[in-house]
């Protein structure tokens, strides 16, 4: 157990670990030259699932931070849209993992997608003050 | 202290006492390690230590935890872990430390610093193998507290092994104490605290500790047999009970039964935790009565397990199924064969194709130790669902083919499942139709392994290639000779396919045969082939004679055979004299120039160069060897077998190559001239690919081929210069075969050498980049890649043209080819960064592209390239 003495305490020392899901199996279908393979929702979660989080040596998706049902994208009209959910309600990481999200997805997907990153309602005291930072900073971010 | 022992020893107390003073208060590490080698020899070599056996302690204990960081550019190179190994030694020398060294274990290990505990625990491990209970006694019950603790707030994998590691440690040292009549049993005593605390978190509904307590719980037991005695004794039964009282899954409906199964296979696999502990101590006699007084109960409970819809659950069972078969005298024979029955159900019956696999790898491990029951009623079963008709056979053949190879790990079965085997493969030919190659394939398959399996057992190998040879033989003759062969029924096992998957089976069955079967066996195969002698075939009336090697056009299908001559001859151990070899060679030769057929042609050039690769030196190999060049020249000239003779040119060379023979360097020229040759040119420069190949057929060490060390280099050395040379000097058509001849010829060889070359061969690399062929353009990109990772310095002042080259292969109409250049850009970023940051923007622009492919692959390798060149030049990277 990490006690207090050794600087600030993490917030969360012990949190719940979920379990890793494995490689995505490569179908024949994705080996054929010339049929096309639409962008789906396991992509994208492939894309952010390991993303490290700030405070413990796990991935988003072993903290459940991140799961595939909240991962909405839409090839044909090119939207993506991600609804995460901070470990505790008053996590005050919450901010960076967002933009860490949404600074990874821009940086991965077509210049043509739109990319909506927002905390599961309800799960954040202050989600609505997240959203905005999570905005102006990737504003600040796209504006270099 | 090395040389003067004794003048030293007799100073007595007054020595130890001043090295005491000295040592005090030292701080640099060199004088310590060896301040610390001098204490050990103190203590070791019986210096007189007398009153100051705690200064001595003190002294050296002060600096445990070490704690000590080598400064950068250190020119002594003392690391931390030195330092710690060698105050280790010293605190674990002696049992006079315990009593002082033990409190200050306990401890550290109460101290919040991840090291110090480690530390710590590593030093109990030390120190358990050489105290004895008495040191620990006063000291157990703190010690016990403290590992618990830790192993159930596991912070760390690391940690909570070594811990456990330091259990095993403690109770292996009570365990060793001498036990007088009226001295209270301090293992037992130990033992029992141990299971106090943890067996009551076996029993919690919602399992939280369920899994540290067992592995605390495993630890102890695996110390010594009477550890494992006590703490099985009184855990077995528990957990047997715990199982039980977790009802069945499919009795509880949708929601709760898979959670019943899962808390019944975290159960289990409790249990073959504690039943595979016994293996690390071997057999004796009354070792199992622990294991027998449960024997009952542990039965129904793996036949529950094995019948319960869960598939993880079966899987496990039959874990702990084959653990209980390979303890000797454990299953009594009723057991055994509702073990085996159990199996067969699982093998043949059950949809999910994981519990199948598991049963069948658990009969193979089972079979050896109980022949009888696996025969009686395994095979039997099996055979019997072979030959019934089903509308689905499908799977289920498949899977009895699977599983008869599986289970056959012992001579006696091998005795039974091989003719099974081979009835079914002749039930397949008669009543052969299309589409039956895909059933002649998994019957090939069976029998490979089971071949393969047979070799280490002579009795097994002499058996299964008596048995099988000849019949897959006459099997083969019997569909040949037949008139019209091509096009009659049971032509299905003349398809290229059945005899290229037939081919291994005879391959194995021959390449470890005893010399005598040996001989014997070349003395029946050769005057088949070469004069139609079919005495020691069985069923060998046959309509027409058998003459592979005579012309015809009706002897087609007869030629094909010649790929089964090849199979079994070219694997013989090399001292097997063969009969007639030189009539033998000539007639092969002959064969591969002149046959219209390829895959006959191909068959006898590649038996011909096994058997030169094999030949002693002398002059009856050079006249065949010049034989055979007096055929190519004619024939590689001129004429309709131009491809043929090439085949024959390229194995001939690479089996001459293989054993450093003088004449390789001048057929390797030929091969190298060909390259320009506008017909056979792209066929040539495959073939240096297959020069330097591994074939899986002949020409490997399996197969007792005369391979010599390193022979890819020499041949690299010898021969690139003259395919720099001949590609300047090549007209434009042509300088693509060079190109792919030089690539394939890079893609064998070890990375070191390459690297030393690669100035040379940089120029030629990158105009291959150029080149419309796509073969060429991707073996070269392959060849890049690890390049770039190995030797960035040399690449780098090719920054701009590689970087070019790379995005312009992206477009590539080849989804293979855009992998391959995306991968080579993302090693592009092992190059030194000052030199690649001028190309940062333009490279993220361009990759912006490949995000968008089509194809899935294609995007994710897009999307790593395009990370790592964000990340160029921005610290932590």
């Amino acid at each position: 157990m990490v006690g207090p003495g050794l600087g600030p305490a993490l917030e969360n020392a012990n949190p719940l670990v979920f379990r890793r899901s494995g490689e995505r199996p490569v179908t024949a279908r994705e080996e054929d030259d010339d049929l096309p393979d639409a962008i789906d929702d396991r992509e994208i979660f492939d894309l952010i699932r390991s993303i490290n989080d700030p405070e413990h040596p796990l991935t988003l998706e072993e903290l459940n931070v991140v799961e595939q049902v909240r991962v909405k994208v839409n090839d044909a009209e090119s939207t993506v849209a991600v609804e995460f959910t901070p470990t505790i309600p008053h996590c005050s990481m919450a901010t960076l993992i967002g933009l860490s999200i949404k600074v990874k997805l821009i940086r991965s997907l077509p210049e043509r997608f739109k990319v909506d990153v927002h905390i599961t309602p309800g799960t954040h005291i202050s989600e609505h003050a997240v959203l905005s930072s999570t905005v102006g900073m990737t504003a600040y971010y796209l504006k270099k | 202290m090395r040389t003067r022992e004794e003048e030293l020893k007799s100073l007595g107390t007054d020595f130890t006492f001043g090295f005491i003073q000295v040592m005090d208060g030292e701080k640099d590490p060199r004088n310590l390690l060896v301040a610390f080698q001098i204490v050990r020899d103190l203590v070791l070599k019986g210096y007189a230590l007398g009153p100051f056996v705690e200064e001595l302690f003190e002294v050296t204990s002060c600096y445990f935890p070490i704690d000590f960081t080598p400064p950068p550019n250190d020119p002594h190179g003392i690391q931390r872990e030195d330092l710690i190994v060698s105050l280790r030694a010293v605190l674990a020398s002696t049992p006079q430390f315990a009593e002082f060294l033990l409190p200050l274990l306990i401890e550290k290990m109460d101290s919040e610093l991840q090291s110090a505990k480690l530390d710590a625990v590593q030093t109990l491990s030390a120190c358990c193998a050489i105290y004895g209970p008495k040191e620990l006694q006063a000291f157990l019950p703190s010690l016990w507290a403290s590992l618990r603790r830790e192993v159930f707030q596991t912070a760390s994998e690391k940690l909570e092994a070594e811990c456990l590691g330091a259990l095993t440690a403690l109770a292996a040292c009570l365990s060793h104490a001498v036990l007088h009549a009226d001295t209270h049993d301090l293992l037992d005593a130990f033992l029992s605290s141990v299971l106090k605390d943890c067996r009551h978190h076996l029993c919690e509904p919602d399992m939280k500790l369920v899994w540290p307590s067992a592995k605390l719980l495993q630890a102890a037991a695996s110390a010594s047999l009477r550890a494992y005695h006590h703490i099985a004794g009184s855990v077995l039964p528990l957990l047997l009970e715990q199982y039980n009282q977790h009802p069945q899954g499919c009795n509880l409906g949708p929601v709760l039964a898979p959670l019943q199964s899962s808390q019944r296979r975290t159960i289990l696999e409790m249990l073959l935790g504690f039943l595979e502990l016994p293996q690390k101590w071997g057999h004796e006699e009354g070792d199992e009565t622990v294991l027998l007084d449960v024997r009952g109960p542990l039965c129904s409970v793996v036949s529950s397990a094995l019948t319960d819809p869960s598939v993880q659950l079966q899987v496990v069972g039959v874990r702990v199924l084959t653990v209980l078969g390979t303890l000797p005298g454990l299953l009594v024979a009723s057991d055994l064969d509702l073990a085996v029955d159990h199996l067969t159900r699982l093998v043949l019956h059950e949809e999910d194709p994981q519990s199948s696999m598991a049963a069948m790898e658990a009969s193979g491990t089972l079979a050896p130790a109980h022949p009888g029951a696996f025969t009686d009623r395994m095979v039997r079963a099996l055979a019997q669902e072979l030959q019934t008709e089903r509308a689905d056979e499908g799977t289920r053949h498949q899977r009895c083919l699977q599983a008869l190879a599986a289970v056959s790990t012992h001579p006696s079965i091998v005795r039974e499942t091989v003719p099974v085997l081979l009835q079914h493969l002749r039930d397949l030919q008669r009543g052969s139709e299309p589409g039956d190659t895909g059933k002649m394939a998994s019957l090939c398959r069976s029998l490979h392994r089971m071949a393969v399996q047979s070799q280490h057992d002579p009795e097994s190998c002499s058996f299964y290639h008596r048995a099988v040879v000849p019949c897959l033989l006459g099997l083969a003759l019997q569909a040949a000779l037949q008139e019209d062969a091509l096009l009659a029924p049971g032509k299905a096992l003349l398809e290229e396919e059945a005899l290229t998957s037939m081919v291994p089976i005879i391959s194995a069955a021959s390449t470890h045969l005893s010399p005598e079967l040996a001989v014997q066996s070349a003395a029946l195969m050769v005057p088949l082939f070469l004069d139609g002698d079919v005495s020691f075939l069985p069923q060998n009336s046959f309509p027409c004679s058998f003459q592979p090697f005579q012309d015809g056009l009706c002897l087609a299908a007869q030629r094909r055979l010649v790929i089964l001559l090849m199979a079994f001859i070219c694997s013989l151990p090399r001292n097997v004299p063969i009969p007639q070899q030189d009539r033998l060679l000539r007639e092969l030769l002959a064969l591969s120039c002149a046959c219209d057929c390829p895959f006959a042609a191909t068959a006898a050039a590649k038996c011909f160069a096994g058997l030169v690769n094999k030949h002693p030196e002398g002059a009856q190999l050079d006249e065949v060897l010049q034989l055979a060049l007096n055929r190519l020249e004619p024939g590689l000239a001129e004429g309709p077998h131009r491809t043929q003779a090439l085949g024959l040119l390229l194995w001939v060379t690479k089996a001459l190559v293989l054993r450093y023979h003088p004449l390789s360097s001048h057929l390797t020229d030929k091969v190298l001239a060909l390259l320009g040759d506008t017909e056979l040119g792209p066929a040539a420069a495959e073939g240096l690919g297959l020069l330097l190949g591994d074939a899986p057929d002949v020409l490997h060490r399996g197969c007792h081929a005369d391979v010599r060390l390193m022979y890819r280099q020499r041949f690299f050395t010898d021969n690139v210069p003259r395919l720099v040379q001949g590609f300047h000097a090549a007209h434009s058509d042509v300088k693509a075969n060079y190109l792919k001849g030089l690539s394939h010829v890079l893609n064998h060889l070890p990375k070191p050498v390459l690297v030393t070359e690669l100035p040379t061969l940089l120029p030629l690399l990158l105009e291959a980049l150029s080149c419309l062929d796509g073969g060429v353009q991707l073996s070269t990109l392959r060849c890049l890649q690890p390049l770039l990772l190995e030797a960035p310095r040399a690449l780098s002042p090719h920054g701009d043209t590689l970087v070019t080259k790379f995005l312009s292969l992206t477009d590539s109409p080849t989804m293979a080819v855009r992998i391959a250049a995306l991968r080579c850009i993302h090693a592009l970023t092992s190059l030194p960064t000052p030199g690649l940051l001028p190309y940062k923007a333009r490279v993220i622009r361009a990759l912006a592209k490949p995000l968008d492919d089509k194809k899935r692959l294609v995007r994710k390798e897009a999307v790593v390239a395009r990370g790592e060149w964000f990340l160029l030049g921005s610290p932590g990277r």
